[in-house]
């Protein structure tokens, strides 16, 4: 079932009266959702994410725009006709019911030509129950689970009415970084062996490119770029996706473009041939940085830091935005110590210019 | 270990004295004075030990009738106040305009003196030779016969008197039902609805079993305050609750302690041992019957 959000709009009323200021939580979101992909919706927090996600799933009714499921109008429909389901943040388990109680819950609800025979019932519960591999913890309640667990259970409790349309609210945020690895991984797997479409919110940048087949990066209410995590990574169209995505976080210095060569200070790090004289702000990404004794550009060498297979340099610059430059070269690179400034060249994909005011991207 | 554990005891000294001396020796008093047979105030003598207060008590015409009325007023005025507080709870909380003056409304009854709240059921209830009251009034609107609710027939008097008692002790359950009722997360009631979960199932599977723990107290507490129902009865009959047919347990203790009757203080402690023992029973029984039923 593919989703079709249409200049999709929320509107919140200001909470100050006095100032009649409207919050636009969601704004004008125009964007097609492939049947059986799995999406994942990123950004800070209070970027409207959530309210996209409770706006699909009909908790909340949008100020202007309208949402497809697959050829139907679901707009209007409240959440229960559309065939949703929700996992949310803390689960919402039912605490006085055991897991088989609160995942039997949404089937007890059909009513009419939908209604379910208690072993039919029995079959979807365990079915929904061996998807999610918590058959054994049938009879507890939710409170002697742990939270990994409970997320298994919230994930089965969603996916026993069989929905056009699966939507995780911060699915992993209330797991440790172990169980969020794993979680993570199981959440792909539900999702491939399933095929339902799958949306996903998340403020973790690793969670969603890890996991998803689309990523849609927004900002203030506002789209700033869909598309593949690595297509998303590699070509951010403004300094926000490109600061937002990948860890360690991009470096960024201030530059300028002068008679087609690309400045940081005066060192001259790239040939931008066509882009017009201007000052920018240079995106470097830490991978981006080649150690070369008469590399085009220089900073104050701070320390070191092996990880291992590699190595992270850390350095200074009166030109960073940042206080640190973090650079990861191959480990097998000898670096003298002692040595007050190291000189790197750039390897030219990993590096974008944007416009000083407007942040976004200028392409070389 | 050993020193520590004196310490312990130590600083829990203080509160055993006071429990002690208010609470534990009061009550053992009452049991010893229960079976001293033919005590004196006066001269503080009794002429044996003996099971015979007992007999006195379960054998007065007056106990049995005090007994039977606070049966009564237990049995109808936990379930409808409980009740009736549970619905109106759910209809304040389901509101949103005027909810606080609504809210101050029913909680007026809880500020108000007892004995201010009888004054004005009598102007409502009682006929005298000026006029009927004010509901014999709407009685007769509707074609009814006036009754006489503050000395007329029994079931008039027991009416008046459950009438009382529900609406004195609702604000409390009101008051601590809307507080469990905000308590509950919204988060399981947007789960259930967008599961398409009908609002009545909404409450019975979702709304009661999240504040049955407080549904629970409010019965206990209810059962126990119902029992020891007196003042109300002196509110709205007067003191000689005997004479009107109308006297609680509790009162039938007083009674036996300061009243026409008084200075039997044997008596009182048997009919307050009696008491003492269907209370427990009862919430033995509460406790019981809540273990199925109440999810913490």
């Amino acid at each position: 079932m593919k989703i079709v959000l249409q200049h999709l709009t929320k509107k919140f009323p200001s909470r100050n009266r006095k100032v009649r200021e409207e919050v636009v939580a969601v704004n004008d979101f125009d964007f097609e959702i492939p049947n059986g992909k799995l999406v994942g919706l990123l950004g800070p927090s209070g970027c409207g994410k959530s309210t996209t996600l409770n706006l699909i799933c009909g908790l909340q009714k949008p100020t202007d725009g309208r949402i497809f499921f697959g050829e139907d109008d679901v707009t209007d429909l409240p959440p229960e006709n559309r065939g949703v389901g929700l996992v949310f943040q803390n689960y919402a388990l039912y605490p006085h019911l055991t897991v088989e109680k609160n995942i039997r819950f949404p089937l007890e609800n059909l009513k009419g030509a939908d209604k379910l025979s208690k072993e039919q019932m029995r079959d979807r519960v365990y079915e929904a129950a061996r998807l999610v591999q918590i058959e054994e913890l049938m009879d507890r309640k939710p409170s002697e689970l742990s939270g990994g667990q409970q997320q298994r259970v919230a994930i089965a409790r969603a996916l026993v009415k069989m929905p056009r349309v699966l939507l995780l609210d911060e699915p992993l945020s209330n797991l440790d970084a172990r169980l969020r690895l794993q979680t993570r991984e199981e959440i792909r797997r539900i999702q491939k062996q399933t095929q339902i479409t799958t949306v996903f919110v998340t403020h973790d940048q690793d969670e969603a490119m890890s996991i998803s087949d689309l990523i849609v990066v927004m900002k203030d209410g506002i789209v700033q770029q869909i598309g593949k995590p690595q297509e998303v990574y590699d070509n951010p169209v403004n300094l926000f996706v490109a600061k937002f995505l990948g860890t360690p976080p991009i470096n960024v210095f201030d530059g300028r473009v002068q008679d087609g060569r690309l400045y940081i200070g005066e060192d001259a790090i790239l040939d931008t041939k066509g882009v017009p004289d201007q000052e920018v702000s240079v995106g470097i990404r830490p991978e981006g940085f080649l150690l070369q004794e008469d590399g085009p550009m220089h900073c104050r060498l701070s320390r070191l830091e092996v990880m291992g297979r590699d190595v992270s340099v850390v350095s200074a610059s009166e030109y960073s935005q940042n206080p640190i430059i973090r650079a990861i070269i191959n480990a097998e690179n000898s670096i003298d110590l002692n040595a007050e400034t190291i000189r790197f060249a750039v390897k030219p994909q990993k590096v974008f210019i944007f416009n000083k005011e407007t942040e976004e991207r200028i392409l070389l | 270990m050993e020193k520590n554990n004196l310490k312990g005891w130590l600083y829990l000294l203080p509160a055993f004295l006071f429990l002690g001396a208010f609470m534990i020796y009061p009550l053992i008093d009452v049991f010893v004075y229960s079976f001293e047979e033919g005590y004196n105030s006066a001269s503080q003598t009794f002429f044996g030990v003996g099971t015979y207060n007992y007999s006195y008590v379960l054998h007065d015409p007056y106990f049995l009738q005090a007994v039977k009325n606070t049966f009564i007023l237990v049995m109808i005025t936990v379930p409808v106040s409980t009740g009736l507080a549970l619905l109106i709870s759910v209809a304040l909380s389901s509101i949103k305009p005027l909810r606080d003056l609504f809210q101050t409304v029913y909680f007026l009854p809880y500020v108000t003196n007892t004995l201010a709240v009888g004054l004005v059921f009598m102007i409502l209830f009682k006929k005298t030779p000026y006029s009927d009251g004010l509901v014999n009034l709407l009685i007769n609107w509707f074609g009814g016969n006036s009754v006489d609710f503050i000395e007329g027939p029994y079931w008039a008097k027991m009416f008046v008197l459950c009438f009382y008692t529900v609406w004195v002790v609702m604000p409390f359950k009101i008051l601590i039902l809307t507080s469990a009722l905000a308590s509950v997360n919204q988060v399981y009631y947007n789960a259930a609805r967008v599961d398409g979960t009908s609002s009545f199932r909404i409450f019975r599977k979702i709304t009661l079993p999240m504040i049955s723990p407080m549904i629970f107290y409010l019965v206990i507490t209810g059962f126990i305050g119902a029992f020891k129902a007196y003042s109300d009865a002196v509110a709205l009959f007067g003191t000689d609750l005997n004479a009107a047919e109308m006297n609680t347990i509790v009162g039938y203790v007083y009674d036996m302690l300061y009243g026409d009757s008084g200075g039997y203080p044997s008596y009182a402690s048997a009919a307050a041992i009696i008491l003492f023992t269907i209370v427990l029973t009862i919430t033995c029984i509460n406790l019981l019957v809540s273990k199925k039923h109440v999810h913490y």
